[in-house]
């Protein structure tokens, strides 16, 4: 057993590792990303689009960690590395779960072979997101058992366990993680590594073919394997009946910031302290929520995300006893927990805050790099419509989103991954001028490319703008999965017209062809694709430290 | 024992990093560390924060409870006005660089920003650009301000230095020499 610092991502990747994991699959997401960066620094290549090793320590056998084009291919990926025998991961944040949605709740009816864990960071308070959603909902929504970490330690150990559990009951196994867990360190103890197991490819083929007859089996069997996931789920919660005033539920990191006031409310009730339920395995049990709802006069529910246990219990017709937590107001059902938040509801008072500035505070907004290729393109971009009426510039997900703001004021939408390409072709289809996507490379390769050949099939009179800086720079900088030379040919082959494929310098020296170029091609009535093409400076940055 | 810093700076100052030299000098002394910080979009030129925790007992929450934090160590004096509602008004200090990043078109008088500061019960205002030029690399101005806060670490300075000279050692005895420089006139300039 050795003792190591570890973030909440990277007990995560440390425990499968020493699991036994073979195959790694990812592509990037705050705040997920460091699942797969800590993988390959441990495999051997740091900042690769693939890294692979075998050593001693994996028996001889093979290990792979790779970026992949999107959460879909990845998950894929994951899948047939389970199917031929080995174990495998693939780690995503919460909004990536939306894009391998369909693998996902599909992959709960086959028969998994080798364990295979699903990782979704999940990002409540939207510090890097554009929603915040939970994926418990998700992973009941497939009928799959969720594991929920209250810290890193816990990390840890239940991605070990999923593993087991995964092979145990031939069904994918997700965990949950949250912004404040993934990126918090502290002291982790490790098991000793096993070799990479392999259990041969799966023999049982109809397990695997979803085609209604045999579907329809595998359906059964996953809603029989229900009750198990519930029964053990019930022995994994832990429950302490103590005072009978509160009884305090919690999950995740409900936990900590529940320990953190706990004491405070035991010195205000006699020091007794709450009764308490810890639950971190979905679908939960009931049993124990029944015998904490039996002993106590109240009871508070702390969870981390939306309000999905405490629906539960309320249900329609009422708990026995009262419940606070996020839907009665006690806790904001917006954002996340905090341990000041969450002292207020436990009834304390809050802690005098007595220092305040007396002047306004300006936000500070994150902004492009000091020379950032992406300012460069803006400034062309806003330059070529100056004096056009009639625009519309929709943006994708990536760093140029920041674009938004001032001084570019820019563009005028972000919705999802490639939504870009797909919402300036909407709008040109029925009618809109000058409808121009905004997409890094990385997000093109991801989901546009799809929403292109609509426009090319649709000869939509569209401007899509690819601003390659070869790495996903949003996230710290990973390499794209596909290469600047590749893409004007991927262009041709999807069929945009080689007239109107540009390659450009994202650089002020060549701002007035860039404009030029630009002006014209927004006046073209049919699919036109500008590359702007210059690296991400902190891609640079990384690759020239390692 | 519980001492909570929180760090914080705006994205790009590369200021959160020497957070680990502490976090690093605390464990080695057998202390519980807890640290916490926020990656991916707010870290482009925004404002960033990293909170740390260290205790010789269990530590739970990642983030410091408001009205809590012992030190606010901040690498600009905007930001460091920021996090005050974290601050102990008791007991905690704060120990800010005086250099403002001006990369946002409203940022105030920087002496209204300084003179806020001046009026808390316990600050220290280090120039530690200047002091880091003088140590010869001005990259290493955010161990000027560690130094400025050493002796209200829970660690001994030694155990800091070693941790510098663990953290740099890739980048060079030059690099390693400058940073321990930095730290010792950081402990020097404090007041």
């Amino acid at each position: 057993m050795a003792q190591m610092v570890l973030s909440g991502d990277e007990a995560v990747a440390q425990a499968a590792l020493d699991a036994g994991l073979a195959g790694a699959f990812a592509y990037p997401g705050t705040p997920s990303t460091e699942i797969m960066e800590y993988l390959q620094e441990h495999i051997g290549s740091a900042h690769q689009v693939t890294s692979s090793g075998a050593s001693a320590e994996t028996g001889g056998t093979l290990r792979v960690a790779q970026w992949c084009a999107n959460e879909k291919t990845a998950y894929e990926s994951a899948l047939g590395a389970s199917f031929a025998g080995r174990r495998a991961m693939v780690s995503m944040k919460h909004v990536g779960l939306n894009v391998a949605m369909d693998p996902f709740t599909n992959s709960a009816l086959v028969r998994i072979n080798g364990g295979l864990v699903v990782v979704v960071a999940d990002d409540p308070g939207m510090h890097s997101s554009q929603d915040e959603q939970d994926s418990r909902v998700l992973a009941d929504f497939a009928r799959v058992p969720c594991f929920e970490p209250a810290d890193q330690q816990e990390a840890y150990d239940m991605t070990m366990l999923a593993f087991d559990y995964s092979e145990q009951h031939e069904v994918p196994v997700m965990i949950r993680l949250t912004t404040r867990l993934a990126h918090a360190r502290a002291m982790v103890h490790t098991a000793p590594p096993i070799a990479i197991p392999n259990r041969g490819k799966m023999t049982d083929r109809f397990s695997w073919i979803l085609m209604p007859a045999f579907a329809r089996g595998r359906w059964n069997v996953l809603l029989d394997k229900q009750a198990v996931f519930r029964s053990d789920a019930e022995a994994a919660s832990h429950l302490e009946l103590c005072s009978k005033k509160l009884g305090v539920i919690t999950c995740g990191l409900g936990l900590v910031y529940y320990k953190e006031n706990e004491n405070e409310w035991a010195a205000v009730h006699d020091g007794e302290r709450p009764s308490h339920l810890h639950i971190g395995q979905y679908p939960m049990g009931t049993e124990k929520i029944r015998q904490l709802a039996d002993h106590v006069e109240r009871l508070l529910v702390i969870e981390e995300g939306y309000p999905y246990i405490e629906r539960d219990i309320r249900g329609i017709f009422g708990a026995p006893v009262p419940v606070a937590g996020k839907m009665s107001g006690e806790l904001p059902l917006a954002g996340e927990l905090n341990a000041d938040s969450v002292r207020a509801a436990l009834g304390l008072s809050p802690r005098d805050i007595a220092l305040k500035p007396s002047i306004d505070l300006p936000a500070r907004p994150p902004q492009f790099c000091q020379g950032c290729p992406h300012a460069d393109s803006f400034t062309a971009l806003k330059k070529a419509l100056e004096g056009e009426a009639e625009f519309f510039a929709a943006s994708d997900i990536g760093c140029y989103t920041l674009s938004a703001l001032p001084p570019w004021n820019a563009v005028e939408s972000c919705v999802d991954m490639g939504a870009s390409v797909g919402m300036a072709r909407g709008a040109a289809a029925v009618g809109q001028k000058r409808a121009i996507g905004l997409i890094g490379d990385s997000t093109f390769y991801h989901s546009g490319m799809t929403n292109l050949i609509d426009a090319v099939r649709h000869s939509t009179p569209m401007t899509l703008i690819i601003l390659d800086n070869g790495a996903t720079g949003m996230t710290g900088a990973q390499p794209t999965i596909g290469t600047t030379s590749q893409l004007p040919h991927l262009l041709e082959g999807l069929g945009v017209e080689k007239d109107h494929i540009h390659v450009l310098e994202a650089h002020k020296r060549a701002h007035e062809q860039n404009v030029e170029v630009i002006r014209k091609e927004l006046a073209y009535e049919g699919v036109s694709v500008i590359v702007m093409v210059r690296e991400c400076l902190e891609w640079l940055k990384k690759v020239r430290v390692s | 024992m519980t001492c909570d810093i929180i760090l914080c700076g705006v994205g790009g100052q590369g200021g959160l990093s020497v957070s680990v030299v502490i976090a690093r000098a605390a464990m080695a002394a057998g202390l519980n560390v807890k640290q916490s910080e926020i990656h991916g979009m707010s870290q482009r030129g925004g404002e960033v924060v990293a909170h740390l925790r260290i205790a010789d007992g269990a530590i739970y929450s990642p983030t410091i409870p408001r009205g809590r934090a012992d030190i606010i160590l901040a690498f600009e004096p905007l930001e460091a006005l920021r996090y005050l509602s974290w601050l102990s008004a008791e007991r905690g200090t704060v120990i800010s660089a005086i250099t403002p990043i001006r990369n946002i078109a409203s940022y105030p008088d920087i002496e209204m920003v300084l003179g806020e500061l001046r009026k808390l019960p316990r600050m220290r205002l280090v120039d530690a650009d200047s002091i880091a030029r003088q140590a010869g690399n001005v990259r290493s101005a955010n161990l000027v301000l560690v130094g400025a806060a050493a002796d209200l670490l829970p660690v001994p300075p030694e155990a800091i230095e070693k941790e510098i000279a663990g953290l740099f050692a890739r980048k060079g005895e030059a690099v390693v020499q400058a940073n321990l420089k930095a730290f010792d006139l950081g402990r020097k300039a404090r007041g």
